[in-house]
């Protein structure tokens, strides 16, 4: 069950093209045809329509595009902070303004409490944050995915202990959680991205496994199981591609709410030891940047979290209307 | 739910009543195992979690000391490190069950002391703010919908939502600068920090100072979360109102403000009264953050200082205490939810 033509065909049956003729039809039209109508060349050109059509749709929601291009601007700026600025000003012994200096020409954003540029810790704040952001928010989608399916697809004691489990995560207040995690697994990137994805995983699972059972109710999967199919099987070939698409407008929302979990692990005193927006603001509000009126050190910090969550939030909700056909027909 | 609700005050019959009584208690009993299991696996969560720290607990208990290799011996053997895993877990439970939570490093005190003294803080935070919250929600929810699509829906809802994906901690930072510490022109019309200063007065005067403190705390955990329950009752209330029987009070002549007091609202306010429990877990998370901004002396700034310590006693006692909390809450809610409303009793 594992060949490339098993592949294709599941894709059609899929796609809802006639499951029975799907196999044979690939086989005498590449016999035919020669290369141009090959299983491959097939799915290839549909996938290409399919993402023109996914295009055009996504095209027309404005806001949608407005997200994406935030989020473009701010991946940029992340990617291209170590080609055009000098990581050496991070460097608190090395820091050459004032200390607490408002904006000037020469500081944009005014200097922290060592004297450093406020404007190049952002810049490589972005990093940290889209990169937490990005790797909880695909882990958090792993383990929400596969208790997701797995609790949709099984019956009885399993389905009754993943949901017990789920329901558990979702209870439980998923700061407190994730800031016991991190401080005691002690400080670092991974760790707080361990931390946040393992703490934000529950409401993902719940939503997979209402659209797990949803396809499984449907006659294909009775048909595929009449040929043999198996657990694994029915999992990955049939409900994953077609809970995929809701999967990845989830995604795109959960970054949203891992990067505000991050910024508040950051202040909150778990860190990942490097600069960030969320340790930026911590910095701030412990030298009382907030009390003393240094408005430049605790604004830019804040008002580019938000602007990264709206990016991705308005990027998700349009996502959403596209992929899922429910949305899709009302609007 | 929104098609079975056109006869909200129907009872159902005499003679089932003693059924139905009996069908909640079953329902409350199930329930309630389902907490204990909750509150079970917080427990063993809690202790596997805490064995995760890299070293040895003696290690974060004479970090600043200096120690003899018997000294540590004899700590681990006073703290029962030596003890097979088994038995040290069996005891871990039995001493929180007596509610002995160990004893902080920080403070050289029983951990359980030291809660019960921040229950209070936070209890007065919480409530406070969850009172306002809830409050400012099902009004403006409530005219949101009565008249949506107009002005004031859009205006509220927006404003709600963004506030809402708004960090709690900045929010309490930039009310911190305008409010307290003031900007430009306005002066700082609130405390910076705490629950009460050194001078505080005494008597009737001295609530007043609390409640000067807490303004701003309050404020800004109202600012956070108020959305959710603006967001429910407003479409709850959409859903009841194009039920026939609101339809049945206009047409018999009622006036627009008996329709949606007297019918429309109390059908609506069912999902409305969960939520509040059940989000409690969300409003604990941003007290957290709250306390910790205005050094609120609640448990979530105790909590936030232990990580910071490392206190690894006082987090342990905190998180256990926060995620019990919030499961009995839960439970409350289903128990409360099934109680009030007649048609999910009847199912």
């Amino acid at each position: 069950m594992s060949t490339k033509e098993d592949d294709t065909r599941d894709e059609r049956a899929g796609e809802g093209a006639s499951p029975v003729t799907a196999g044979g039809a690939a086989k005498t039209s590449r016999a035919a045809d020669g290369a141009v109508a090959t299983p491959r060349a097939i799915a290839r050109t549909r996938r290409r329509a399919a993402f023109a059509r996914f295009r055009r749709a996504y095209g027309r929601d404005r806001a949608g595009l407005y997200g994406a291009a935030i989020l473009l601007v701010a991946v940029l700026a992340a990617l291209v902070a170590p080609l055009i600025t000098d990581p050496s000003g991070l460097d608190v012994t090395r820091a050459t303004g004032a200390k607490m200096a408002p904006p000037s020409v020469g500081f944009p954003l005014g200097t922290d409490e060592s004297g450093r540029s406020v404007l190049l810790m952002l810049l490589w704040g972005a990093r940290v944050s889209l990169l937490i952001g990005f790797m909880s928010a695909l882990l958090s989608m792993v383990i929400g995915t596969v208790f997701g399916i797995a609790s949709g697809h099984f019956r009885g004691w399993v389905s009754a202990v993943l949901m017990r489990v789920t329901d558990w995560f979702l209870v439980l207040p998923a700061l407190v959680l994730a800031l016991v995690l991190a401080a005691v697994l002690g400080g670092g990137t991974s760790t707080i991205i361990l931390a946040i994805g393992v703490t934000s995983w529950a409401s993902t699972a719940r939503l997979i496994r209402a659209q797990t059972l949803a396809v499984e109710a449907r006659p294909y999967i009775e048909r595929s199981r009449a040929l043999g199919a198996g657990h694994w099987h029915v999992m990955t070939r049939h409900v994953l591609p077609n809970v995929a698409p809701l999967v990845l407008a989830n995604t795109t929302l959960t970054v949203a709410g891992a990067i505000v979990t991050e910024s508040t692990l950051a202040f909150l005193g778990a860190d990942s030891g490097q600069v960030s927006w969320g340790g930026m603001l911590r910095a701030s509000y412990d030298w009382g940047a907030a009390t003393s009126g240094a408005w430049w050190y605790v604004l830019p910090p804040g008002l580019c979290i938000i602007l990264v969550v709206l990016a991705f939030t308005l990027c998700g909700r349009a996502l959403e209307t596209v992929l899922n056909p429910r949305l899709r027909g009302a609007s | 739910m929104s098609t079975s609700t056109a006869e909200p005050a129907k009872a159902p019959p005499h003679e089932d009543h003693g059924g139905a009584r009996r069908s909640l208690a079953r329902y409350a009993l199930v329930k309630l195992g389902g907490a204990l299991l909750g509150i079970g696996l917080v427990i063993v969560a809690t202790f596997f979690l805490f064995r995760l720290i890299p070293g040895d607990p003696t290690v974060a208990y004479t970090r600043d000391v200096p120690v003899t290799p018997d000294q540590l011996a004899l700590l681990r053997r006073q703290m029962g490190l030596d003890r097979p895993l088994g038995e040290q877990f069996l005891d871990f439970v039995l001493r929180t069950l007596r509610l002995d939570l160990g004893t902080s490093y920080e403070y050289r005190r029983p951990v359980a002391e030291l809660i019960g003294e921040r229950v209070g803080p936070t209890l007065l935070l919480v409530g406070v703010g969850l009172t306002v919250a809830v409050g400012l929600g099902m009004w403006q929810g409530t005219r949101a919908a009565w008249r949506h699509g107009g002005r004031f829906d859009r205006l509220s809802t927006g404003t709600a939502l963004t506030l809402w994906s708004v960090p709690t901690f900045w929010l309490g930072l930039l009310l911190l600068m305008v409010l307290a510490a003031g900007a430009g022109p306005i002066p700082g019309l609130f405390p910076t920090r705490g629950m009460r200063d050194v001078d505080a007065p005494e008597g009737p005067l001295y609530l007043l100072h609390v409640a000067h403190h807490l303004v701003l705390p309050c404020l800004t955990l109202v600012a956070v979360v108020y959305a959710q329950y603006l967001l429910v009752m407003r479409s709850s209330l959409l859903d009841e109102i194009g039920q026939d029987y609101v339809t049945t009070a206009r047409a018999k002549g009622l006036r627009d403000d008996d329709v949606r007091r007297r019918h429309a609202v109390p059908n609506a306010l069912l999902p409305t009264v969960t939520l509040v429990f059940m989000q409690i877990g969300f409003v604990v998370g941003g007290a957290v953050s709250v306390e910790f901004v205005y050094s609120w002396p609640g448990l979530g700034l105790l909590f936030v200082e232990a990580i910071r310590g490392p206190d690894y006693a006082v987090m342990q006692g905190t998180f256990m205490l926060v995620c019990v909390a919030v499961i009995v809450m839960n439970t409350l809610a289903d128990v409360v939810y099934h109680v009030l409303d007649p048609r999910v009793r009847s199912a």
